[in-house]
Order: structure tokens, then C-alpha cells, then sequence
């Protein structure tokens, strides 16, 4: 469908600007709130591809938790003397750019023009099915369910790890 | 007809690609951690995109873990930040060389 196609140009189009914009801020509240303009449109470009729970986490973790998170450091550290941390454009920068373009032409090199497409010109019938809430949980508790538990373990020992890590230390 | 899967791979790959270029040429260790989020997620889109095309739960499973452990390495992340100016009183990665030999 057309309309389909036109809504993932603008998600597309508004997700390569913010991402450029959040890279080329000056101001980290800037980038932070640029970012979570790209999170949006992730968001929208999942529901395109009919992973509705995943669209919504999307949003809940990305631009609701981590984001907040990222806002509060950027506020609790004061960063208002922003200008003084010189980004210098010396010849780390160009060996950036070099490194970039070699590595973005061979990405789609092999995206484009390599048959990794090849059999998959329409979505899959069951598309819509497999992304919902109850598809996602019953495979999340019965093939994953050994890493969902590691997953488990992995987000309490980075809360405790944070904790530790951020705390004051007075001896 | 639905919006080719090429599309949706090639706006991964620009958008990863943009992702390296803030971790190469910014300096403000803040910065540099968003753009990793940025590169996390363009990767995720693909999985998605994979999924839907070959009817697989499995690509939507991984990005369900991959969200989890972006949330664990934000939260560890951004502490090491915060001890780090609590140290230093910066945020240039220039200046963090403490572990350089």
C-alpha cells in the first residue's frame, strides 16, 4: 500500500535527522531530546513491521527510563560549561569520517546488492501475529525462558552495581 | 504490498552509521553513550524488520533482551559517569586516562 510506504519515508526521514541532529548538538540536553525524538520514530517503524509489544517498549524503556535517566545525569552534573569542551576537527575526525564512510558503503553493499533479501519481497503472513503481547509472552517463558532468568539476574547485579558505583564514598 | 525489507535495512544502516560517527568524533563521554543507544537500536530495527519478513519470533525475542541489557548498561553507565566527574570535574573523554598505560 502507498500510504504504508509514505508513512516509513517520514519516519525514516524524521529518524536520519534527529539522529544527525543528536550527533551534532552542542548541547547535550539537545541530543538527549533529539534522541528521543529517534526513539519515537522506531517506535512507529516497529508498528510498521507489526511488533506491537515491542513498539511499546520501545518507548516505555528507551525514551521513558533510559532517557530520564540520561536528562538526570546530564542536570545533576551541571554541564553548563558545555562551550569550553573544545570538539576539536583535526585529524581524529577525518580518520572518523574515513572509518565511517568504508564501513556505511559495505553495509549497504551487502544490505543492497548482496541476495540476503532474496525470498522475503513481502512480509510474512504471520506477521502480525507473531508481535503481539501473548505470542511474545508465551515464547518468552517457554523457549527463552533460561535467558529471560539471566536477563533477571543481569538487571539486579547492574542496579547494585550502579548503587556502589554512584555512591559517595566516605571514609 | 508492504515496504520492502531493503528499505528498512538500509535506514539501519545509516543510522548505525551515524551512531559510529558520534562515538568517533564526539568528546563528551555523555554524548558518546547516547550514540551507542543510537547504534543499539538501529541493530534492533533489523532484527525486527527480519522478523516480520521471515515470521520468526526469535529476532523479536533477542530485541526484547538487547532492551534489558541497554537499560543495565545505561544504569551502570551513567554511574561510572557520575563517579568519574565526582573525581575529575570532567566529562571529556580526552581527560579519562586514568586506566592508560
Amino acid at each position: 500500500m502507498i500510504t504504508e510506504l509514505l508513512v516509513f519515508v517520514f519516519l525514516a526521514a524524521v529518524a536520519v535527522t534527529t539522529a544527525a541532529a543528536m550527533v551534532l548538538q552542542r548541547n547535550p540536553v539537545m541530543s538527549a531530546i533529539s534522541l528521543i525524538g529517534n526513539f519515537f520514530c522506531l517506535a512507529g517503524l516497529y508498528l510498521l513491521l507489526r511488533a506491537q509489544l515491542l513498539a511499546v517498549l520501545e518507548i516505555a524503556v528507551y525514551a521513558g527510563a533510559i532517557m530520564v535517566l540520561v536528562v538526570f545525569v546530564i542536570m545533576l552534573l551541571n554541564l553548563g560549561n558545555e562551550e569550553k569542551l573544545t570538539e576539536r576537527f583535526g585529524m581524529r575526525t577525518l580518520l572518523a569520517a574515513v572509518v565511517v564512510l568504508v564501513f556505511a558503503l559495505e553495509m549497504l553493499y551487502l544490505f543492497l546488492e548482496t541476495h540476503v533479501t532474496d525470498g522475503l519481497q513481502t512480509m510474512h503472513p504471520n506477521a502480525a501475529s507473531i508481535g503481539t503481547v501473548e505470542s511474545m509472552g508465551l515464547a518468552l517463558f517457554s523457549r527463552f525462558l533460561l535467558p529471560l532468568q539471566a536477563t533477571g539476574m543481569l538487571l539486579f547485579a547492574a542496579v547494585i552495581g550502579a548503587l556502589i558505583l554512584a555512591k559517595k564514598h566516605t571514609p | 504490498m508492504s515496504v520492502p525489507l531493503p528499505y528498512y535495512l538500509g535506514l539501519s544502516a545509516v543510522l548505525f552509521a551515524i551512531g559510529v560517527i558520534g562515538v568517533l568524533s564526539r568528546r563528551n563521554v555523555i554524548v558518546v553513550f547516547m550514540s551507542v543507544e543510537l547504534m543499539l537500536n538501529s541493530v534492533n530495527l533489523t532484527l525486527v524488520a527480519y522478523s516480520s519478513f521471515l515470521g520468526d519470533i526469535t529476532g523479536q525475542a533477542l530485541v526484547f533482551f538487547v532492551i534489558a541489557v541497554a537499560a543495565a548498561e545505561a544504569a551502570v553507565g551513567l554511574a561510572i559517569v557520575i563517579s568519574l566527574y565526582r573525581n575529575k570535574q570532567t566529562v571529556n573523554i580526552d581527560e579519562m586516562n586514568i586506566l592508560k598505560w
